[in-house]
């Protein structure tokens, strides 16, 4: 078919060469492999693989390589490669209880049923730089001992041992058979039900999430937290396909949890009650999940009957803003030709200038 | 592990894969066949469709070797079949409604076939003299006036009807239509139906091969 | 998983069916469910001229502000049989236009041309052709803000409403601001229209000298903000009316120059710099347009071999022999 080949489409492809070669760095040094950055690269993988709302580390680090590390050009990849697949349908929903834990801390309690398991985590760590990872040979495979006693196989949530005694609002699913809002299919629409919502901030960007987060801290908000329970591990994935009529395994992910408790709701005919703010992630993304169980909890103002005075609760804004691939494309797009309208603009301004020198004149005279 | 490593297969139909389920039960035996090409038979439909829509009043042939199922003609098929899939609720008049145009609906759009035409994003309509009141069908709302059914009503003919001058944006001057076939108070509820602008249902009218198209705007004389 | 086996899991990814291009992707990209949903938008989008109906706006390989609804709605309407123009700033030969144009010819195979009357369908940013467009051709304009009352309240909820009542009171105020304050209107691009006197919308950010265009144009007119979630449309022969007042009718931009290349008097004119000194000439913003008319022998004032190597040097149009 005829394209008509110009100078600005060969600058084009060129462009395309030179950032290739760019992304090689020097030859000299052997090219990163897909599993190195799998292995090596975990977090930045889980964070491609949440924020681009498909979970496959194999196509994440390959989104990851390709961006040079870039992370938001490289959820933008996976955002990209996602829309072309096939869906099949929703599985059922995935339960965090019977979850394989590697970490799981409570801040609101010593001890509990289950324990404090502190896994991996850098938050014990010293931050010093450590040069043995500088050397030549590496670390080598370092090993960890076996703990003397497993964990438990089933841990049970902090917010259920609340729930106990009715402490905490109740969490529960209005309908299984309501459909649960896709933005990757429909458009938002406001206000936004708190399944959207929860899409959305799991699809925001972290530092923009971090940041609500902060000011609901700072006194933008109201939501007093506590770190309920925050865990890492896998879950088991189950899909019922309509012609089987029951469910299957199909495998299982690794999900990071935070439950966000907070400040009282109640009323006349309520007792007051310690609200919730959720936040999950694929992979371990701790960060994450806590900043977007603020802003959950935040978001709710509307729900509990709070005044929404502050960003974080602005579901609007927040919603509207927190999606880095539609963020960067629009900042970014300012790099496009506006020439026409820059045009339109000089000539707006010459006349308004013309204008004003005229005023003076005539005020002059 | 990865969820996405089952076979992509950007090109499978979804409209087969996801209605799989709603299929059991369907009778294929004597089920007439869809589009033959899918993807560019729709895609030239649509452009016809939307030639009509944007365009009231004029007849456009869609060129459709479609084999539809009794009563239904070739283009009051490929209306649906351009147009409907599983988001889009049905509803299917009396004549019509019969076991193979229900098998016919369900199995290649994959639409849920809904009672009561006001549940429906898409009504066929094959007896048109005998059709529901126009204000009985979806008419949107007013922060969403999109979320209104369209009526794919079949008509005997376009030319034997008495004449209607129609006005409105898509028509240079005037167009004429002369649909024939349609109840006596049609063109009354359609004024209503005009009137309450941006509210209202919009109309695609079917014959042999050919569609005209009546969105709410057109305004009608005479 | 090994690297081998992402290899594997890309093969697979990539359909032998007979409608994908080479790439392995889908026919215009989108699968056939996203262009149906998007095709039953744009009927109502055309129902209900100028109002935004909200869609289900997939993620498309092209950053978000880059065009991507327009992209979406090409892709829903465009067939093998088409012909296709993508023109930014008016230019055939812009990164973006470039981009978009190679990317439909990629995945939808389908012919491309630089002449607004070959073409069947012109996707097109901030400009509309100075030819004349025909019934038979589709206008698609790339949308970054479809809210015209976005800038005076950034609330979807309240803009809504706004709509659903027709209370465009907000917007005529503001319009009668800039006029106390500056003496006329100072919206020079995006200046906002009535659109069949019932939707007040945004024509996009073309200049408001293309504005009176939009009147009766007897080319369908759809219009896609991919980022934002909305088409709208202007079905042909629709009353589109910029808003303005009775002391302070709509005007359009003028110059007091012609275009240097072609002497076009009537053309929307880009200012060319022509060094530190504020020298500088205009030219015609329509690529295609320009190159016509000197083919057809027209000139400006630049002389005939510094207007072929003004022409040459950035890339716009040489005049096609025969046009």
């Amino acid at each position: 078919m005829y394209v008509a080949v110009k100078g600005g489409e060969q600058a084009i492809l060129n462009s395309h060469k030179v950032i290739a070669e760019e992304r090689r760095g020097d030859p000299a040094v052997p090219e990163l492999t897909l599993a190195q950055v799998k292995e090596q690269m975990q977090l930045a993988v889980d964070r491609v693989m949440t924020e681009g709302s498909l979970y496959d580390r194999d196509l994440a680090a390959l989104a990851i390589k390709q961006a040079q590390g870039d992370l938001v050009e490289a959820i933008f990849l996976l955002r990209a490669y996602r829309t072309t697949l096939t869906r099949f349908g929703a599985t059922l929903p995935i339960d965090t209880a019977k979850m394989a834990v590697r970490r799981r801390i409570s801040a609101a309690y010593k001890d509990l049923p289950g324990g404090q398991v502190l896994g991996p985590s850098y938050d014990y760590t010293h931050r010093l730089l450590d040069f043995a990872l500088a050397a030549e040979e590496g670390v080598g495979a370092p090993q960890v001992d076996m703990a003397e006693e497993p964990v438990d196989e089933s841990i049970p949530r902090v917010t259920d041992i609340l729930n106990h005694e009715g402490l905490i609002e109740e969490e529960v699913a209005a309908d299984d058979e309501a459909r649960v809002a896709d933005l990757t299919r429909e458009p938002m629409e406001f206000p936004a039900e708190r399944d959207m919502r929860l899409q959305n901030l799991a699809r925001g960007d972290e530092g923009f999430l971090l940041a609500l987060g902060y000011s609901t801290q700072r006194g933008y908000g109201r939501n007093h937290p506590f770190a309920g329970e925050i865990r890492l591990g896998e879950v088991a994935v189950a899909f019922e396909p309509e012609e089987l009529g029951f469910p299957i395994e199909i495998g299982e992910i690794t999900v990071s949890e935070c439950q966000m408790i907070n400040q009282f709701a109640g009323s006349a005919e309520r007792p007051p009650q310690f609200t919730r703010g959720y936040g999950l992630a694929f992979g371990h993304c701790e960060r994450k999940t806590m900043a977007m169980a603020l802003v959950d909890r935040a978001l709710r103002a509307r729900e509990l009957d709070e005044t929404v005075d502050y960003p974080a609760q602005d579901e609007e804004f927040v919603l509207y803003h927190s999606d880095n691939v539609e963020a960067s494309g629009f900042v970014q797009h300012l790099k496009l030709p506006h020439y026409v309208d820059f045009q339109s603009e000089l000539q707006l301004i010459r006349s308004l200038r013309r204008r004003h020198d005229e005023e003076q004149m005539e005020a002059a005279e | 592990m990865a969820l996405t490593s089952t076979p992509n297969g950007t090109t499978v139909d979804k409209t087969t894969v996801l209605s799989s389920g709603a299929r059991a039960g369907i009778d294929t035996a004597d089920l007439k066949p869809g589009l033959a090409d899918p993807v560019h038979e729709s895609q030239t439909l649509f452009r016809h469709l939307l030639d009509a829509m944007a365009r009231p009043g004029r007849a456009v042939d869609l060129e459709t070797a479609l084999d539809a199922p009794t009563p239904l003609d070739p283009a009051t098929a490929a209306v649906v079949l351009t147009l409907c899939d599983y988001d889009t609720p049905l509803w299917i008049d009396w004549i019509a409604d019969t076991p193979p145009v229900r098998s016919y609906c369900r199995f290649h759009c994959g639409s849920a076939l809904v009672e009561r035409p006001d549940e429906a994003a898409f009504a066929l309509v094959s007896d048109a003299e005998n059709m529901p009141r126009l204000g009985l069908f979806a008419q949107g709302i007013d922060q969403y006036p999109d979320r209104s059914a369209t009526l794919v009503v079949q008509l005997p003919d376009l030319e034997g009807g008495p004449e209607r001058v129609l006005k409105g944006p898509g028509i240079a001057t005037q167009a004429v239509l002369r649909a024939g076939g349609l109840p006596d108070w049609f063109w009354n509820d359609w004024r209503l139906n005009a009137a309450q602008f941006p509210l209202g249902v919009d109309i695609f009218f079917t014959s042999g091969r050919r569609i005209v198209g009546l969105p709410r705007t057109v305004l009608v004389e005479g | 998983m090994t690297g081998t086996q992402t290899a594997a899991v890309a093969e697979t990814a990539a359909p032998a069916a007979a409608e994908t291009t080479e790439d392995g992707y889908n026919f215009a990209y989108l699968d056939e469910q996203t262009k149906r949903m998007i095709r039953r938008c744009i009927l109502k989008a055309v129902a209900v001229p100028g109002y935004q109906v909200p869609f289900g706006g997939r993620e498309m390989p092209l950053p978000y502000g880059w065009g991507t609804g327009g992209m979406q709605v090409t892709a829903s309407i465009i067939g093998a049989n088409d012909t296709l123009k993508v023109i930014d700033q008016g230019a055939d030969d812009t990164t973006n236009a470039v981009n978009i144009r190679r990317f439909f010819a990629r995945t939808a195979d389908v012919e491309t041309t630089e002449t607004t009357g070959e073409a069947s369908i012109i996707q097109t940013r901030h400009r509309v052709p100075e030819d004349p467009m025909t019934e038979d051709q589709i206008l698609v304009l790339q949308v970054p803000q479809p809210e015209p009352l976005r800038s005076l309240e950034p609330r979807e909820i309240e803009c809504r409403k706004m709509h659903a009542y027709k209370e465009y009171g907000l917007m005529q105020v503001s319009l009668y601001e800039d006029i106390a304050r500056f003496g006329e209107i100072a919206t020079s691009y995006s200046y906002p229209v009535m659109v069949n006197d019932r939707y007040l919308m945004s024509p996009t950010p073309i200049p408001k000298f293309d504005n009176p265009k939009l009147d009766s144009y007897p080319a369908l007119q759809l219009y896609g903000a991919g980022r934002e979630k909305r088409i709208y449309a202007i079905p042909p022969y629709t009353k589109v009316k910029s808003l303005d007042f009775d002391d302070h009718p709509f005007q359009v931009q003028q110059w007091e120059e012609n275009c240097a290349l072609c002497g076009a008097e009537d053309t929307f004119l880009d200012e060319v710099i022509l060094d530190d000194r504020g020298g500088k000439m205009y030219v015609c913003s329509d690529s295609h347009y320009c190159a016509r008319r000197r083919a057809e022998g027209h000139s400006g004032k630049l002389s005939g071999s510094a207007a072929a190597a003004y022409a040459a040097a950035v890339g716009a149009d040489q005049p096609e022999k025969g046009a």
